[in-house]
């Protein structure tokens, strides 16, 4: 996969400071007021140090030191929940279905086979070709042998993170074959050489003028220009001809339906149809917890994924692919890369029931203010976290700390994961495994062991008159001394609560 | 009724005031109240960072000093929610299981238990905003959820309704969290930071004169993030607020 490269921080070039952008028109989708002396920089998510732990911390710094940046993405995302908010308003069953969502989700995860099964046989009398992936690369490799087979140069495709797990816009490049990205914020990254930032939402990081950069360095657009209409254009005018003209199309799935053998794509921009149909070859990329049991249960997943998603009541198109056109062919890769291994992970399992909303992001108070790419993950935020480790859990052993646990992501999820629970169940497995920093450990050894005995726990504890500048190191690390970068220390009053109980009360608390 | 007052490390050392305001506020409704004095921490800090074996020795002393009461009451749901919910480097023996069972955050045991119906001696004439601390909030349940579809309630807005003179006034985003987040407060300090700076910004805005809440480790990182951004909000426990402390 590309994360490694793409994710590198890089100097953004082509800046210019010669004031303000010629057009400020506020179109949909505008943002913050620009100000006088010229665009802020784009910041850059994680730095990626081959498998050395991610520090999102790191990224998370950079990414709050912009501030245009961070007000447009913390904003943006708290309009998104609060619209999800609304609709959940709307739906007096709104509680019914996410327990009924993730009652479907349970019981087909505990019979994949079963549907799997099933799937595979109703989409073969559909006229499909179905193929079986492993893993990544044998997935990079099926799609490439169908491809080739074909004689196909270019591909066109609509938004799929399982494709970006997959590391397949670089398989495909290494490959020979161009691909085009047809979902506008998934072609913006891809045109900036940078992963998608949330699921749904991909270039949700960038402000209007980090587009119009990217645009002017890859389209040749105006770089002055930035207003969203114009850019638009731009991107259409641009990449439309190269649709047309593709030998293949792909999409990923959001929703296998194994009683009709039908994948169900959801999208805003109807990309997924044109990547589908313009072509003579419709790829469908699938992982295997994709599957459903019927229609019926995809009515359920319908109702809640836009509403917790962006807060509408469904997307714009929500295209059923039963089978090939006529003259055309259909194939479906259907992928596992890790899924049957998180399956057997007794506390982590239930991961495998996310429809990818991205809900649980738009939620939380940490990505928020960081950004999706500080994670240096193919998933960030709150699902990321409990995801990403069973990738690589040294890679990603950092992951699980980046959260406070307080629960909104869990509250949020359409199919009820318990993911800040399984936040603090990935940091105990972290931690038995000897995958959080030795500083760490020996810290909470310590703190566990003052902590246990009373006389050790109170001789630690700061004197009135004495340690007064020094926060007791079983509350605030000393060592660390960070509190004090962005907060002021607490006050420290003269004597404990212990000390005044003994001196008011004594020791069996009858003197008064 | 027997009631052991856990009084949280940090309330111990930074707000002893909010110890001895729940002391009073609990033995003016009558209770036989108690400070075991050889208890220390609940556990929760190396809990939080994953280290569940270090928290072991600290969750059995807390036990053997409070598993003689019928209830354990402590000034912040942060601990009770560990103690209740996430209690489990220990055996379960029957002594533990007591323990969780009646260890209570004070609004909820006030709530709750006491179903207290009014503080007389309390006035505090001022504009306020409440702050929910997650664990309180989403592991104790002591107000609905903005995220769920449920029945609106509130039950420490329902005590702070029973004050004489005291405004509640909202904040934009009443249910996010703070930052404080225990040990992220300082292994992930600066958007710990940030985000306790944007709740500082937004009960600022409110008009709120006070932040109160049943938390006084949210409250502590608050007020350090509100300082810094010279800010004049004041902060303190809903305790004192009951016991009707004048300020």
């Amino acid at each position: 996969m590309s994360i490694d490269n793409q994710a590198a921080p890089t100097t953004p070039a082509g800046r210019t400071n010669d004031g303000a952008p010629a057009n400020l028109t506020h179109g949909a989708g505008a943002s913050v007021t620009m100000p006088a002396r010229g665009p802020e920089p784009q910041p850059r998510g994680a730095i990626i140090r081959g498998n050395r732990p991610i520090d999102q911390q790191e990224a998370a710094r950079r990414f709050m030191a912009a501030p245009e940046h961070l007000a447009m993405h913390d904003q943006r995302l708290w309009d998104l929940r609060q619209k999800r908010d609304g609709q959940k308003e709307i739906i007096e069953e709104w509680e019914d279905l996410r327990q009924l969502a993730s009652d479907i989700k349970t019981h087909t995860l505990t019979h994949l086979d079963t549907y799997l099964e099933q799937f595979e046989k109703n989409a073969i009398a559909n006229g499909v070709k179905v193929h079986w992936a492993k893993d990544a690369a044998e997935h990079n490799s099926i799609v490439a042998e169908i491809l080739r087979s074909k004689n196909a140069k270019s591909l066109i495709k609509s938004k799929s993170m399982l494709t970006e797990e997959c590391g397949f816009r670089e398989a495909m490049a290494e490959a020979g074959v161009q691909v085009v990205e047809t979902d506008l914020g998934e072609r913006i990254q891809q045109l900036d050489n940078e992963n998608p930032s949330h699921v749904v939402v991909p270039a949700v990081h960038k402000l209007r003028t980090d587009v119009a950069e990217v645009f002017a360095k890859t389209l040749g657009s105006d770089p002055n220009n930035s207003d969203v209409s114009y850019l638009t254009e731009q991107q259409r005018e641009h990449t439309r001809p190269l649709i047309l003209k593709a030998d293949a199309g792909m999409t990923g799935c959001n929703f296998a339906v194994a009683e009709t053998g039908s994948v169900v794509v959801c999208t805003n921009e109807g990309n997924a149809d044109l990547s589908a149909n313009t072509t003579g070859l419709h790829i469908v990329s699938m992982g295997i917890e994709k599957i459903i049991p019927n229609l019926n249960s995809l009515a359920v997943f319908v109702r809640m994924l836009s509403r917790s998603a962006l807060g509408s009541p469904i997307t714009q198109y929500t295209s059923h692919f039963r089978g090939p056109r006529r003259g055309a062919e259909m194939h479906i890769v259907i992928v596992d890369n890790g899924r049957t291994d998180r399956l057997g992970l007794e506390k982590f399992w239930t991961s495998l029931k996310c429809i990818r909303c991205g809900a649980c992001m738009n939620t939380c108070p940490v990505f928020r203010r960081s950004g999706g790419l500080s994670y240096g993950a193919t998933y960030a935020g709150p699902i990321g976290l409990i995801i990403d480790p069973t990738f690589n859990r040294h890679k990603y052993s950092t992951l699980p700390f980046s959260s406070t646990m307080n629960g909104s992501c869990t509250n949020v999820c359409p199919v009820k994961i318990n993911i800040h629970e399984q936040i603090a169940d990935w940091r105990q497995v972290l931690a038995e495994n000897h995958e959080i920093p030795a500083f760490k450990k020996s810290m909470m050894k310590a703190a566990g062991a003052l902590l246990a005995s009373p006389k050790l726990y109170r001789a630690s504890l700061p004197m009135a008159d004495s340690a007064l500048r020094h926060l007791p190191r079983f509350v605030l690390y000393n060592k660390l001394n960070t509190w004090t970068r962005g907060r002021e220390m607490p006050h420290v009053p003269k004597e404990t609560f212990h000390q005044w109980y003994k001196r008011t009360r004594g020791m069996d608390g009858k003197k008064k | 009724m027997r009631v052991g007052l856990f009084v949280p490390c940090y309330v111990d050392a930074f707000h002893p005031e909010v110890g001895q305001a729940t002391l009073e506020l609990l033995e003016r409704f009558g209770c036989e109240v108690e400070y075991p004095f050889d208890q220390t921490c609940c556990g929760q800090p190396m809990t939080n960072t994953g280290c569940h074996k270090e928290s072991k020795a600290t969750e059995e002393l807390f036990v053997r000093n409070f598993k003689d009461y019928d209830y354990i009451v402590a000034p912040s749901g942060s601990c009770v929610n560990h103690i209740r919910n996430n209690f489990d480097a220990v055996a379960q023996t029957d002594d533990v299981k007591h323990v969780r069972e009646h260890t209570y955050e004070l609004v909820e045991f006030l709530h709750a238990v006491l179903k207290v119906d009014g503080f007389p001696w309390a006035e505090f004439p001022h504009k306020v905003a409440l702050h929910n601390n997650c664990n309180a909030l989403r592991g104790l349940n002591i107000a609905s959820m903005t995220e769920l579809r449920e029945k609106k309630f509130s039950k420490p807005r329902d005590l702070l309704g029973m004050v004489k003179g005291l405004e509640l006034v909202d904040i934009t985003r009443p249910d996010e969290c703070c930052g404080f987040g225990g040990t992220f407060s300082v292994f992930e300090e600066a958007t710990s930071a940030r985000m306790g700076q944007d709740k500082a910004r937004d009960q600022a805005k409110s008009g709120a004169e006070y932040v109160t809440s049943s938390d006084s480790s949210c409250m502590m990182h608050q007020e350090g993030c509100a300082k810094r951004l010279g800010l004049p909000t004041k902060y303190i426990h809903i305790s004192q607020i009951l016991n009707g402390e004048r300020v």
